[in-house]
């Protein structure tokens, strides 16, 4: 741990990512407090006003603040993040460890299925999926999580597989203790390390992912604000307001770049050679 | 899973007017609608294994396959320009921030390649659109042809539609650019360690050589498999690229069967790119296997 905080701290660029990552958190908590417009409130007499001292990021088509509506649009980044995030890998790391653990027909059929899943380009099955749901902020968390375990499951076998033939792991089987016992208490805590950096690189994926079908508009619905859904609007006033366009993009941009730095800052720390275990294969979660 | 869907598409169409009740019925019954799930479920894989989509729920009320024909090569025309693009390009960036690893060449493409990372593609379009089409007025914003275009002289179509696909293709080529370069780079970084390097260096070799010849055609063997793995996302990036410059490809065609609830359409569709993965990642696979004999399996046993 002592290790892992020195090398961590030298890594400048981590750190700044990791200080932006926070901030964006207490931004998303703080945001009733620091928005100075009421973000659902339209002003018919400040229609797409350009940015000025009392709209500091303009104002979108029916006079609402776009700064507020950021501000409140970062609570579903985050909320949209973290929760998809966290189904996908409470899968991923459920069938992981069963096919890491356990080998044999669990395994193939575990594999079987993630190969499955790869089949699907991402976007597309996140729009069929959809295509058949009722769209809710809920209902978008719970199908991004559905279709991103995969990368996680691969990992957390490809950790099984190693240490399964460890010898602490060896002993506690000798002395008679459960399979659940020895996933749980003993494999899951000496695989943590990267899980966590997949799970820091994962929340971006999923931040972009949300964005792009709010984008399209099949992801969080009007009124609730997100960055995408502000862009979506700002797509119909593209001639006239640029500031609805750039500034959530923006946000996007710094979000996500900050969650990777992080990301990449921690497996770097943990492990130079993670890099290829925990790379992003395919990258973009599409 | 298909019809666990709230409302079907036929009480789209109706409403509630009790005079139509009559014309939902026929429609379920035309649409295979009425009977049970597992049956509609078993007749549907059954006419797939015939590339039979069914009928579109659209007015039109065309095959699916039909719909689809006619988007596929939009689509494929723009996938293999923009691997072809994101090949030319990153190849040469990834060996040269390789062979001069921590130069400031390297440090640029590599702050490149986290911007890349990060950028979503549908905003950097819409900052495209603004920038060339509003402001610049230099290209056009979307479609892929001049609507006269018909009467336009021949150079002057070419021109036109080259123009339409600038925009797109440099949106879906910038995210996978990153990607790419970032791996040639990591590929390259790792052969050029290796001892067969150095020794064709020491055997006084013209380093352009070493590097062209030796070096190259080993780090380029985990770019195929990359390749192969990457597909998937560029298939499904054109769905954004394609609603945005609104280029009838795929991409658009699902989500305006989405927009519609136009199952057969979205089924078909989904079975058609999942098709072309997995023929992109055959593909993958035995080129693989050309470049490099060694994993050529089974025709001489092991060696």
């Amino acid at each position: 741990m002592h290790a892992f905080w020195r090398a961590f701290v030298r890594n400048k660029l981590a750190i700044v990512g990791g200080v932006v990552v926070a901030s964006l958190v207490a931004i998303a908590a703080l945001a009733p407090v620091l928005a100075p417009w009421d973000p659902h409130r339209p002003d018919v007499r400040r229609i797409l006003e350009p940015p000025s001292s009392s709209h500091w990021l303009g104002t979108d088509q029916i006079g609402r603040d776009v700064l507020s509506r950021m501000l409140y649009g970062s609570r579903v980044s985050l909320a949209v993040g973290f929760v998809s995030v966290g189904i996908a890998t409470a899968i991923g790391i459920l069938l992981g460890a069963a096919a890491g653990y356990h080998g044999g027909w669990v395994d193939g059929s575990v594999m079987r299925l993630v190969d499955l899943m790869l089949v699907f380009p991402r976007f597309f099955l996140l729009l069929a999926v959809l295509a058949f749901l009722t769209p809710s902020i809920w209902t978008i968390m719970a199908v991004i999580g559905l279709t991103g375990w995969m990368g996680v499951a691969r990992l957390v076998r490809a950790e099984f597989l190693a240490l399964k033939e460890r010898e602490f792991v060896l002993w506690s089987q000798s002395i008679g203790a459960s399979a659940t016992r020895i996933i749980w208490r003993h494999i899951l805590p000496n695989a943590m390390g990267p899980i966590l950096v997949a799970m820091t690189l994962g929340i971006p994926a999923a931040i972009l992912t949300e964005s792009g079908l709010s984008f399209l508009g099949l992801g969080v619905r009007p009124p609730y604000a997100t960055w995408g859904n502000i862009l979506n609007e700002g797509r119909d006033a593209i001639e006239l307001a640029w500031w609805q366009s750039l500034y959530p993009g923006m946000a996007i941009l710094i979000t996500v770049l900050s969650y990777n730095l992080l990301g990449e800052g921690i497996r770097d720390a943990l492990d130079p050679r993670l890099r290829q275990s925990v790379g992003r294969f395919g990258g973009r979660g599409r | 899973m298909i019809h666990l869907a709230p409302g079907d598409p036929t009480e789209l169409a109706g409403a509630e007017d009790p005079a139509l009740r009559q014309s939902v019925e026929q429609m379920r019954k035309l649409y295979g609608l009425d009977q049970p799930l597992h049956m509609q479920y078993l007749n549907w894989l059954k006419r797939v294994v015939f590339l039979d989509f069914g009928r579109s729920f659209q007015p039109d009320g065309r095959p699916v396959l039909d719909k689809i024909k006619e988007r596929l090569p939009v689509t494929l025309l723009l996938n293999l320009i923009e691997m072809l693009i994101i090949l030319l390009i990153a190849i040469p960036i990834g060996v040269r921030s390789a062979t001069h690893q921590y130069s400031a060449f390297d440090k640029v493409t590599t702050l490149f390649v986290f911007i890349g990372f990060a950028t979503p593609d549908f905003w950097l379009a819409v900052l495209l659109q603004i920038l060339f089409g509003v402001h610049l007025g230099w290209l056009p914003m979307s479609q892929l042809r001049h609507p006269m275009w018909e009467y336009l002289p021949f150079w002057r179509q070419q021109w036109d539609f080259a123009s339409h696909l600038i925009l797109p293709i440099a949106v879906a080529t910038f995210g996978g650019l990153a990607g790419f370069s970032r791996y040639m780079r990591q590929s390259m970084l790792e052969v050029i360690r290796q001892d067969y390097i150095q020794s064709a260096r020491a055997k006084g070799l013209d380093e352009r050589k070493v590097i062209g010849k030796h070096a190259l055609r080993n780090a380029l063997m985990p770019i195929v498999t990359i390749l192969g793995l990457s597909l998937p996302g560029l298939i499904g990036g054109s769905v954004i690229v394609e609603t945005i410059f609104a280029i009838p490809g795929m991409g658009l065609l699902m989500v305006q069967s989405v927009f519609a609830r136009d199952y057969p359409v979205i089924m078909g569709n989904l079975v058609i790119v999942s098709t072309l993965t997995l023929v992109a990642n055959l593909i993958a696979d035995l080129t693989y296997s050309l470049v490099d004999p060694r994993i050529r399996v089974g025709r001489r046993g092991r060696r």
